[in-house]
Order: C-alpha cells, then structure tokens, then sequence
C-alpha cells in the first residue's frame, strides 16, 4: 500500500513495524489495558498491548482529556489543539483522525485543510489562531510555552479550564505522536 | 498507594489551590498521568527494560527538554552503577539541540524537511543503553525520522519488541509529562 506524502483528512490505514501480540496471548490484564474490547481488532493497540498497564493508564488518560464534556474547551478546539500538535510534529496519520474530529465538531473543514496545507503559521481567526500557537509553542523542544501564551488565549476568551484543556490535548498528542510516528507508518486505504 | 502525584509535586501545586481546583475537574486524567507513570517508574514486572534503564532515558529525556527541576526529580531514582549519571549528563550536553526538525515521505512535504543533528551515545554506557539513548534522542527531537530500521537497531543491541514498546511509551510518556508540568506552571504563575 503506498505510503501519504501529504497531509490529509482522509481515512488512513497504519502498519506496524513490530509483530502486535497474537490474540491467542490476550490475558484479561491485555483486556484490561486495552480499555475498549474492540480495540483488540486495531494493530496498534494490539501491540501495544505488549505493555499492557501503560496502554491502560494512557487510554484512560486521552478519554478524559478529549471526551470529557464538563465545561473547559469545546471539544472541536481539543482536536484542534491536537491537530496543531500533530502538524507541527509532522505524524500524517495522528493529523488525519483528529483534523476530521476537529472538522466534524467545528464544521470548519476548510479552515482545517488550511492548516494541514499551509501549516502551523496560517491565519485562521484570533482565537484559533491562539490555541494553535499556544500548542506549537508548548510542543516546540525545548518548549517556549510561558505566561505570554496564558495571556494570549484569555484574550481570545479562553478560561482557566479551557486553558488547563489546550494544554493538556497539545500535551497529549505529544505522546500519541511519538508512539505513532516510530512504531510504524500510515498508509492510503485501498480504494474498495 | 504512598506516592505523591508527580506533576503536582513538580508544578508546586498544593491542595485546596486555583490548580489543584481545575485538576479536580479532570480527575481521570489526572489519576491516569500518575497511573502512567507508576507504570513505567514502579512497574510489577520491569524485565524486557530494567529500573536503571527506565530512569537513565529519563533522566536524559527531561535533560534533553532542559527542565533541571524534573531531571533531579527521575535523577534521584538512578542509584546504581554510581558512573551511570555523569555519563548521563554528559550525553544530554551532547545530544542538545532544537526540535522537531526531520523528513517527510518524499513528495510535496518535502519543502519542510529540517536539518538536524544526526545523535550517537558513547559505545563506553553499553550497548542497550547506547541504543536507547539514540532512540530517544530521535523520539525527543525529529520523530518523524522514525524508520523501521531504527527499530532494527534496538534488536540488535538485546532489545526485544516488548522492551522497544516499553522504552517507546516512557520517552512518549515523558514528552506528555514534562509538557503538562511546564504549561501548568505558567498558568499557575500567571494566576
């Protein structure tokens, strides 16, 4: 299957470059790591499921960043923040999935595209334009996130949780790139 | 479970705090970093990447991000060999550098491939932490340099697919980590 050269909202495949675990191998500390049973179907968790209690604490801490719906940062500008992050990083796959969530939460597809097209530095709207800097500048390394940046997106409306939430997703997908990017490569899905 | 939680331990949150508030209306996530790293810094079963090499990257990683503070903090869990953490600072002042710099798949991205150094640990910290390191390194800096063959690099060097899962996570980890620490800082200082 060949490879993406390009940033995309489209469904991607992933292959993994280590051997998942064999299904056969499960013990219910895998199921437990695996957190959503169906998960067992997906080779990249299925090979991380080779340390399962990492896998666990990991999943468990992305749901509650990007799900959890109390207050805080409207879930369109979580995955924005993500797909920022993954932009940034350069992980195509990572900027696929969370570029469709941030199109489908937001209905601003185009400006999405913009940002997986043109990059980090595009123009979007002021507020957007603040989360996206706050994540390039928290994801940089060493990282150049400080007060001017808090500063920045209470400017453009964010509160304190909302703020607590920008972080923790650009944070988050600093995590879920590096795992995405080195433990194996996207690929185009075969057209059906 | 007796261990303090970790990142309101580094950001200096105390209980009952404007930060301690907002991280109480996330409590999963909250729970579930410290989960993490319980899981990688106290593991039930550390065979396929032993304590040593679990605080060594660490230490490395948190140095390589320029944060002393969390550096001292997985510092302090790398008791043994006593060389271990000279050599260890020794490499993240070789490894510095600036990322994310790296290569896209050959075509239109290409216009955005970076330089950036090419790391390699001293052969003198042994073969599985020399493989390591330049794996972190990598991790830390220009992920998307990543190739199957970099992974072929850590089997060479004893690493088996659970471990580099494992050495994977704690570097992926700890680039989270380190991120959530430095941003709530800021937000506490400029409450």
């Amino acid at each position: 299957m060949p490879q993406p050269t390009k940033f995309t909202q489209a469904q991607l495949d992933w292959l993994p470059w280590l051997p998942p675990l064999p299904a056969d191998e499960l013990t219910p500390r895998h199921w437990d790591g695996l957190v959503d049973p169906a998960r067992a179907k997906s080779a990249y968790f299925m090979l991380l499921a080779r340390d399962p209690d990492i896998l666990g604490a990991r999943t468990r801490t992305d749901k509650d960043i990007f799900y959890n719906p109390t207050a805080g940062l409207p879930r369109a500008e979580r995955e924005l923040a993500a797909a920022a992050t993954s932009r940034l990083n350069g992980c195509i796959y990572c900027a696929s999935v969370h570029a469709r969530f941030a199109s489908h939460f937001s209905k601003r597809g185009a400006d999405v595209d913009r940002l997986l097209a043109d990059g980090v530095d595009v123009d979007l709207d002021p507020r957007w334009n603040a989360i996206v800097a706050a994540s390039v500048a928290l994801s940089e390394t060493p990282t150049g996130f400080g007060v001017a940046n808090i500063a920045a997106l209470r400017a453009v409306g964010l509160d304190d949780l909302a703020i607590a939430d920008a972080i923790h997703g650009a944070a988050f997908f600093n995590w879920a790139n590096r795992l995405m990017l080195s433990l194996g490569e996207p690929a185009l899905e075969e057209r059906k | 479970m007796s261990h303090k939680d970790v990142i309101d331990h580094l950001v200096g949150i105390t209980q009952g705090s404007h930060l301690d508030g907002l991280r109480a209306q996330r409590v999963q996530a909250r729970d579930n970093a410290q989960t993490s790293y319980l899981a990688l810094f106290h593991p039930t079963d550390p065979v396929d990447m032993s304590l040593t090499e679990r605080y060594a990257v660490a230490v490395f990683v948190a140095g390589l991000h320029r944060q002393p503070a969390i550096q001292a903090f997985y510092a302090a869990g790398l008791s043994a060999p006593p060389d271990l953490q000279p050599m260890i600072e020794a490499e993240i002042a070789r490894g510095a550098t600036a990322g994310p710099y790296g290569s896209y798949p050959e075509g239109p991205l290409s216009a955005e491939d970076k330089d950036g150094p090419a790391y390699t640990a001293i052969t003198a910290i042994g073969p599985r932490l020399q493989a390591a390191l330049a794996h972190a390194h990598m991790l830390v800096f220009h992920p998307r340099d990543a190739a199957p063959e970099a992974l072929r690099q850590l089997e060479a060097a004893g690493w088996t697919a659970t471990g580099i899962v494992t050495l994977s996570q704690l570097v992926a980890f700890l680039s989270f980590q380190i991120r959530v620490i430095v941003g709530l800082r800021a937000l506490a200082e400029a409450s």
